[in-house]
């Protein structure tokens, strides 16, 4: 009963602040109601027991990845009426492929069920039984070399960003830091003996 | 004697009486007061502490009762009267619903990361075996009201220290997550209880032996995530005035930097003794008989551990000039990181050649 009251509550929120995503006017405030978003997803998953998920997902995504999101909004000062003038264009479009992630979130949870009952709760997982080390024991058995692969992907995708933004602009002002950590007193202060000179 | 003994036992009666979720509301509560005592008591050693290094007395005036022995201990519940009674200003073109937000988010992260904190052998609030993950989570949150406070106070100063401080956590959180990588690669486990037990077995046994550079390098970024001196360029007085926290007064100050800028570094330095100092263990394991008193793990060890760090957070600060902006990300991009990932290798190696604590 308190689980039930507890899920529709944060669902009800986590559907709230979705929609605060797209329809909040300063995109600040859309990037913090995302964060909002996946604060209520990871406590979704908490009820179901899957706690490593949920720490994961406001480790990497509301930790990491949605600073550097606020990062760049704050940055750009996005006009948001700009934006706005080109919504009748392609409000078609954007309709189908609505429409497209509809049906297909319905053929997946409808048609397929993916053999999961879906209304009920989840049976009590067993005393002792660790989520985090099942996770860890599939991942690097029986999953270990699509794991990896993904980890190979993301590695040249941040290779690929540094490439990407590394040019020689000639003409920068740039520290050489080993050349000023190298610096000794002797190369830069010269002392020298002035002798007094008396009045005439 | 005896008559203390029977209320005692009464009063042990009543507690094990008490539904379940009274006793863990007033562990919680017992925790906060105490963190937040710490922190007033943290102030005050602070201004004496770095007095005593500069040839100072530090604050000497206010006292309880006009005692003339507790002459300067009054001085941070002052402060915090002084605090809490002044205007809240909110500028005119400011977020405002945001700006007062940001201080509640700050300070939230920095007192919940108490719930996993494995305090002595028996008591932890919540046993979580994720635990390593959930501190690493709530501490990367705290961010969120420092930029919050300096995009909704809508001034430059503050906007400069916001962006700032965001950069600075992002690197610096990655070279603090490696190191505690290292720590679960020694521990085989993300349960901090369970990370503590791993280490028994005297001084020699704990982690920061085989695990040294990313002890170094934790500490370091603990003092970088906590925006303390010498990283504490989101503030920089020289620079940008005040940072972050330029528009703000009162309460909201308080509750924005003070609070959780010294809860944060307490529970740095518990993190710190925990990963890699035995936590509640007895540096006299191993040296002593089992059964001498000063032998036995408790929370006496953690708190004497805690309190040595958060001097060397004080002797930094007395000791060593800010950094320069590029300088700050320069450490933590190009040699914090590189030296956690050689480490990282270098333990994996170990663990394979089953040398040292992986002997077993």
């Amino acid at each position: 009963m308190l689980v039930e009251i507890l899920f529709w509550s944060f669902s009800a929120v986590l559907t709230g602040a979705a929609l605060g995503v797209i329809l909040a006017r300063n995109p600040v405030h859309s990037v913090l109601f995302l964060v909002l978003c996946f604060f209520n997803a990871a406590v979704l998953w908490l009820l179901i027991e899957a706690e490593f998920l949920a720490i994961v997902l406001v480790l990497v995504y509301v930790g990491a990845v949605m600073v550097l999101f606020l990062f760049v909004v704050m940055m750009l000062d996005v006009n948001i009426e700009q934006l706005r003038e080109g919504f009748a264009r392609n409000a078609p479009l954007g309709a189908v492929i609505a429409a497209i992630m509809v049906v297909e979130l319905w053929y997946v949870l409808w048609v397929r069920r993916l053999g999961i009952e879906l209304p009920g709760a989840t049976a009590p997982l067993p005393e002792g039984y660790s989520n985090t080390g099942e996770i860890g024991a599939v991942l690097y058995t029986e999953y270990v070399w699509p794991f990896q692969l993904a980890a190979f992907v993301l590695l040249i995708a941040i290779v690929a960003a540094i490439a990407l933004t590394m040019r020689q602009r000639p003409g920068l002002k740039v520290q050489d830091v080993a050349k000023q950590v190298a610096v000794r007193p002797q190369d830069r202060v010269r002392i020298v003996n002035i002798p007094v000179e008396r009045e005439p | 004697m005896q008559w203390i003994a029977a209320q005692w036992q009464s009063l042990v009666g009543v507690w094990v009486a008490l539904p379940y979720f009274v006793q863990v509301t007033v562990q919680i509560v017992i925790v906060m007061m105490s963190v937040i005592i710490a922190v007033a008591l943290l102030t005050l050693a602070e201004r004496k502490v770095i007095g005593w290094m500069q040839l100072r007395l530090g604050p000497n005036r206010v006292t309880f009762f006009g005692l003339r022995l507790l002459r300067g201990w009054a001085q941070p519940f002052a402060d915090v009267f002084k605090l809490l009674l002044k205007e809240i200003i909110v500028p005119g073109r400011s977020s405002r619903l945001l700006f007062l937000l940001a201080p509640l988010i700050v300070l939230v992260p920095a007192l919940a990361t108490w719930a996993v904190m494995p305090f002595s052998p028996e008591f932890v609030l919540a046993d979580v075996d994720a635990g390593l993950l959930y501190v690493l989570a709530l501490t990367s949150l705290g961010i969120y009201g420092i930029i919050l406070a300096g995009w909704a106070s809508n001034s430059k100063y503050a906007f400069l220290g916001a962006m700032r401080s965001a950069a600075q956590m992002v690197a610096y959180e990655i070279a603090m997550g490696f190191a505690l990588v290292g720590v679960l690669m020694a521990a085989g486990s993300l349960n901090l209880g369970e990370i503590v037990r791993m280490q028994a077995g005297g001084p020699g046994s704990w982690n920061w032996l085989w695990l040294f550079p990313l002890f170094i390098v934790y500490f370091i970024s603990g003092l970088a995530e906590t925006n303390r001196a010498p990283f504490d360029v989101a503030e920089g007085e020289s620079e940008i005035v005040a940072g972050f926290h330029v528009e703000y007064s009162g309460a909201a100050f308080a509750t924005l930097f003070a609070l959780p800028e010294y809860a944060n570094m307490i529970l740095i330095s518990a993190l710190t003794s925990v990963m890699f100092f035995g936590g509640w263990l007895s540096p006299f394991q191993g040296y002593l008989a089992d059964d001498a008193l000063l032998a036995q793990p408790g929370f006496f060890w953690l708190f004497l551990k805690i309190c040595f760090f958060l001097f060397v957070f004080l002797w930094v600060r007395a000791t060593f000039p800010r950094y320069r902006y590029d300088q700050v990300m320069r450490l933590g991009w190009k040699v914090l990181i590189p030296v956690t990932l050689v480490w990282i290798a270098v333990e994996g190696v170990l663990a394979w050649l089953r040398v040292g604590p992986w002997a077993a």
